[in-house]
């Protein structure tokens, strides 16, 4: 393995390997997050306490977190690199047909998602892990109403169903391209795969990016 | 005659190379490294010659004008290369395909030299398998042949119709590995300018660095020229536009005999021209005619669309005049039989000069797909150039400039007149006569650079071990480069109105009306004065703009063709004396009452090599005659 | 026809360029790109200026010589094309089209449309070959290729390294070239033999000549002229990966 990272394909597999690593997250997160149409909060609630307080997320928590530095560091340094790969700019460029407007612009939907993940860890994560939010009792046992916090929020600012959606959206578009390129860098793909995995990566990404919309959209119309 | 001795050793046919090689003498691998040898060009034989001397360990240094050892012309080549494998258990050999390229040569080559070709052949092709050449292969993985050129065994080894491309590849592939061992050192972007001749001996050349334009001198202990044929002398050819007959021409000029110039193989299948504005005529590879048809209509002038035109309107003159092999008959004959058919008016297309190659008999018996499988890249390409789907409509083609089998001559060590001068592939004249089959170019050509040179190089080279390091600041070398720059100060200094490109047209003109596919006495006698008046004319009136010390690629053009205005007269010399006809060389006046081509044996059964006796004064002709011991001389007929 | 054209003028590779503009009255549909430039050329001459410079040579496609962008697009708006093939009849009449070299930083200009593709002859002496001394060779049906990678072999084989994949990519990426040349060697069992050293030597060279990384856009797949695709720059990571975890 030695000196593997030191090639530009070696940094390419470190994003393939974190990217897969967050999609996992977010298939996870977006299972969690459905039950939020479910019933009146409960559900959620559980689910959310569960997930808090089991161990093993307890461990993934940071790790997924130096994932996605990760993940922004290495993309920020490869960005860099490629730009400098071409120090004077066409004039022109037109279309070829094939490559598609996310696989191209993956830095800036990368940058925005970021930005949007400040909103959204500041709006829940923070609260949650370090604010006093309500608790709600089920059976006896005492657990934080997140419920109550999240349709606060999208119940009574509807700029936060706006961002959450536009959020959702360009995540999706990000993962469109992301997810078949993450296994195409880690060398899985082959002629027939590539049709495959793009068909995946697009069921994916619209699961991914829809399901994030649903959750404010339910809100907005249905609170 | 002393010039000419070719030094084909003794013994029966089949051991004559074998004998030879044993008797030629080595050069001690420690040695080897002091030897320098400049290489000038970088296709099959360039690269082959380069990457095996290198491997021996000798000290290379090769050139080419592209930008890349990778993109010279061979890469261009489409149809196949011969082997004597006899994979397909059809009864061949060594002698078979010997004596078909003897026979198809209308027998004006050195027996010794075909056979030896033949007899290399086996192993060219087992070198490029070895470096991952992708031959064409069927499901038991073993390597599949292909009958090729009119030939009545599947000795052609193939990859689509891009043979040349993929041999050329793996060619420079073992170049690659050499110049990042050291043994080679590349100079690409440089063109060849003049030959140094030390003590009568060539000792380097004179290079133009063709990005900053500077003069430079490179000297070894011997010089090999693979610098390809000259077809682009009649402006419209099959080859690249770039390629020339300047290298040829400047060893010529000090002193090498060139043999056969006015061999020049015209191929039948080419696309026809499309419009004045047109460089460069594009070849649709002869393996076509194995499923298509050649056709034009019985009427003259008859404008239907072809699908219109119903069978028995239609005139398969090859199938009509030679039916034992049809459409399959050899190149030249098959290129003239277009041109007497468009010359008697019925010609097809916007300028009555093509005839139909149909595929739809094939398309209908062996399917579409089968026909794609085998010629799915050509159609493609056909259909990007014209437009025309041949899946639908017939194609149309046209005779081309293709193949120059005239070219430097050499003795069997492939050595021309000049000591250490040496020509390989297509640069030499020696193994296709007076007409070369399909499949035989790349065959030749890479056994010329992989088992040929490398073993007689080396007996020259035994004389030289204790030479040091040839000066490049000799006066030789000094006069030369003098005289290189002489000649681009005065080709800048002209300030006329006409271009380069416009006096090449206008000399491939009189070279293809005058001494194309036919030829004859008065024609060829008004070529030589109209290619005097435009020499003239080109000095005095060129336009080359920009400067010398620049990449100027009018520059470039205008030096070729300034050559290229000589070297015509030496063809039309060369077709005046030749007063036969014989393989692609077609003299009106030597034919039979049915228009086929008669050979003179009697006369003309010497290969002839010319010599430069001076600035406008006519080349001397030397004789080598052909002895013909192992087979016996026939009409070549393929009725 | 009447084209106007916008095309990149640079003296030398140290000067600086600009775009200039011609116009062409009497071009036909059936010229060829080059064409339509020679006729340019022959015009400019007569003018008494310098002609555009531009690598060309076989103009039949196979060379790869030639590679200008086009309207945005290396060798133009045409499938599985090189500049030489494509034909004017793929612009309209009236059309303004600008002509650029190929911009990267590893293939630096030369002069106008000329660049130096002297990069990819490096990567190519770095491993892209199979180490066989001429006679070596044993006969050539002694090792038998499944039809497939020997078909596999010839399309990747069939690269003509005129950088148009480079060109295209937004990276300047010249994995697709090494992809190929990777996939056709691996395809055949003497090319195994070499195959880790060679993919790690090819690699690092891609990396010291500046060259970007690959995103995946498939712009170079869809600008091939050979239409190599994308896929063997997955079987490329594959290969590297595999020669990595060995070290």
């Amino acid at each position: 393995m030695a000196g593997i990272f030191n090639s530009s394909i070696g940094k390419k597999l470190i994003m393939s390997i974190t990217g897969i690593f967050l999609m996992l997250f977010l298939a996870v997160h977006l299972s969690v997050n459905l039950t939020l149409l479910i019933g009146d909060g409960e559900t959620f609630n559980l689910a959310a306490h569960f997930m808090s307080t089991n161990p093993l997320i307890e461990i993934i928590e940071p790790i997924l977190a130096i994932g996605l530095v990760v993940h922004i560091i290495y993309a920020t340094y490869l960005t860099l690199q490629n730009r400098h790969a071409r120090p004077i700019k066409y004039s022109k460029s037109a279309a070829n047909g094939l490559s598609t407007w996310s696989s191209k612009n993956m830095y800036i939907l990368g940058t925005t998602i970021f930005l949007f993940m400040v909103i959204h860890l500041a709006n829940f994560f923070w609260k949650i892990k370090f604010g006093a939010i309500d608790t709600i009792t089920y059976n006896g046992n005492s657990i934080s109403d997140t419920y109550s916090l999240v349709s606060g929020l999208f119940v009574n600012y509807w700029i936060y169903d706006v961002i959450y959606i536009i959020g959702a959206i360009f995540l999706g578009l990000h993962l469109s391209h992301g997810f078949w390129a993450a296994f195409q860098t880690i060398g899985w793909n082959g002629t027939k795969w590539i049709k495959r995995l793009e068909i995946i990566a697009y069921v994916y990404a619209i699961i991914i990016g829809v399901g994030f919309s649903i959750i404010p959209l339910y809100f907005l119309i249905f609170k | 005659m002393s010039k000419l001795n070719a030094k084909i050793p003794e013994g029966p046919l089949a051991d004559k190379w074998t004998n030879h090689k044993a008797k030629l003498r080595l050069v001690n691998p420690a040695n080897r490294k002091k030897l320098d040898i400049i290489i000038v060009g970088t296709g099959l034989s360039g690269a082959s010659a380069a990457s095996t001397l290198g491997e021996l360990g000798y000290n290379v240094k090769v050139f080419c004008y592209q930008d890349s050892p990778r993109r010279a012309h061979s890469v261009a080549a489409q149809g196949g290369i011969n082997a004597t494998k006899n994979y397909k258990n059809d009864n061949d050999s060594v002698y078979r395909l010997f004596y078909d390229m003897l026979k198809g040569g209308d027998f004006r080559a050195r027996e010794a030299n075909v056979y030896r070709a033949a007899e290399v052949s086996n192993q060219v092709i087992d070198h490029y398998t070895a470096l991952g050449v992708p031959f064409a292969r069927d499901y038991g993985g073993l390597i599949e042949n292909r009958s090729f050129g009119g030939v009545q065994v599947s000795r052609t080894f193939y990859a689509k119709g891009q043979t040349g491309q993929q041999c050329l590849i793996g060619a420079y592939s073992a170049l690659s590995r050499q110049i990042a061992k050291g043994t080679v050192t590349m100079y690409p972007r440089r063109e060849m300018m003049d030959l140094v001749i030390v003590e009568g001996k060539a000792r380097g050349i004179i290079a133009r660095n063709l990005i900053t334009g500077e003069i430079e001198r490179h000297s070894a202990h011997a010089v090999i020229l693979a610098t390809g044929g000259y077809g682009t002398i009649y402006y419209l050819s099959t080859l690249a536009l770039n390629s020339n007959g300047s290298s040829a021409w400047r060893a010529f000029k000090q002193g090498a005999l060139f043999a056969n110039p006015s061999f020049v193989q015209i191929h039948p299948t080419s696309i026809p021209v499309l419009n004045d504005h047109q460089c460069k005529l594009t070849l649709m590879s002869e393996s076509l005619r194995n499923d298509g048809r050649v056709w034009v209509p019985k009427q003259k002038g008859d404008k239907r669309n072809p699908n219109d035109i119903p069978e028995d309107e239609r005139d398969y003159y090859l199938e009509r005049r030679y039916p034992a092999f049809g459409n399959l008959v050899p190149r030249d004959v098959a290129s003239r039989a277009a041109k007497e058919r468009c010359d008697a008016g019925y010609g097809v297309g916007p300028t009555g000069l093509s005839v139909y190659l149909d595929f739809r008999d094939a398309i209908n018996k062996k399917g579409r797909n089968a026909i794609e499988d085998n010629y799915g890249n050509l159609f493609e390409m056909y259909e990007k150039i014209t437009g025309e789907s041949p899946y639908e409509t017939p194609m149309r083609i046209y005779p081309a400039g293709h193949y120059t089998m005239g070219g430097l001559w050499v003795d069997y060590n492939l050595m021309t007149t000049i000591p250490g001068l040496f020509a390989i592939g297509e640069a030499n004249f020696s193994d296709h006569g007076a007409n070369r089959l399909g499949a035989s170019s790349l065959m030749q050509t890479s056994g010329d650079g992989y088992f040929i040179i490398p073993y007689t190089i080396a007996d020259y080279l035994a004389d030289d071990i204790r030479t040091p390091k040839i000066s490049v600041n000799s006066p030789e070398f000094e006069n030369a480069e003098n005289g290189v720059k002489e000649r681009i100060e005065k080709l800048l200094s002209i300030g006329g109105t006409e271009t380069a490109t416009s006096f090449h047209k206008r000399l491939g003109k009189i070279m293809w009306d005058y001494c194309g596919m036919v030829r004859n006495e008065e024609g060829l006698k008004k070529a030589l004065i109209q290619l005097d008046e435009l020499k003239e004319e080109f000095w005095k009136n060129l336009k080359v703009p920009d400067t010398a010390n620049e990449l100027n690629q009018e520059l470039e053009k205008a030096n070729r063709v300034a050559d290229f205005l000589e070297l015509g007269k030496l063809l039309v010399f060369d077709a005046l004396n030749r007063r036969e006809s014989c393989g692609a060389h077609f003299r009106e006046e030597s034919q039979t009452e049915n228009g086929e081509a008669k050979r003179d044996d009697e006369h003309f059964s010497y290969v002839a090599a010319w010599e430069f006796a001076g600035d406008g004064k006519e080349p001397i002709l030397h004789k080598e005659e052909l002895k013909f011991e192992f087979v016996k001389l026939q009409e070549r007929s393929y009725k | 026809m009447k084209i106007t054209l916008k095309i990149w003028r640079q003296k030398d590779a140290r000067s600086k360029g600009k775009f200039e503009t011609y116009k062409l009255d009497n071009v036909a549909p059936d010229m060829s790109f080059l064409e339509m430039l020679d006729s340019l050329n022959q015009q400019l001459i007569a003018e008494g200026k310098s002609p555009v410079a531009f690598d060309h040579d076989c103009r039949e496609g196979i060379c790869g010589s030639c590679g200008i962008y086009i309207n945005g697009r290396p060798h133009g708006n045409d499938r599985k094309v090189t500049t030489c093939e494509l034909r004017l009849r793929k612009f309209k009449d009236g059309d303004t089209i600008t002509v650029e070299p190929w911009r990267a930083r590893a293939f630096p200009v030369v002069k106008d449309l000329i660049v130096d593709r002297s990069a990819f002859d490096k990567i190519i002496q770095a491993g892209g070959y199979i180490s066989v001394n001429a006679g070596a060779a044993q006969d050539a049906n002694a090792i038998p290729v499944p039809k497939h990678n020997a078909d596999v072999a010839f399309d990747t084989a069939s690269c003509i390294g005129c950088g148009a994949c480079v060109a295209a990519c937004k990276n300047a990426s010249a994995m697709l070239f090494i992809a190929a040349k990777v996939t056709h060697l691996a395809q055949f069992p003497q090319g195994r033999i070499e195959a880790a050293e060679r993919v790690k030597r090819m690699i690092a060279k891609m990396d010291e000549l500046g060259f970007g990384s690959c995103t995946n856009t498939r712009a170079c797949e869809a600008e091939c002229p050979k239409g190599i695709s994308i896929s063997t720059i997955a079987k490329l990571n594959r290969e590297y990966f595999v020669a990595k975890l060995k070290d």
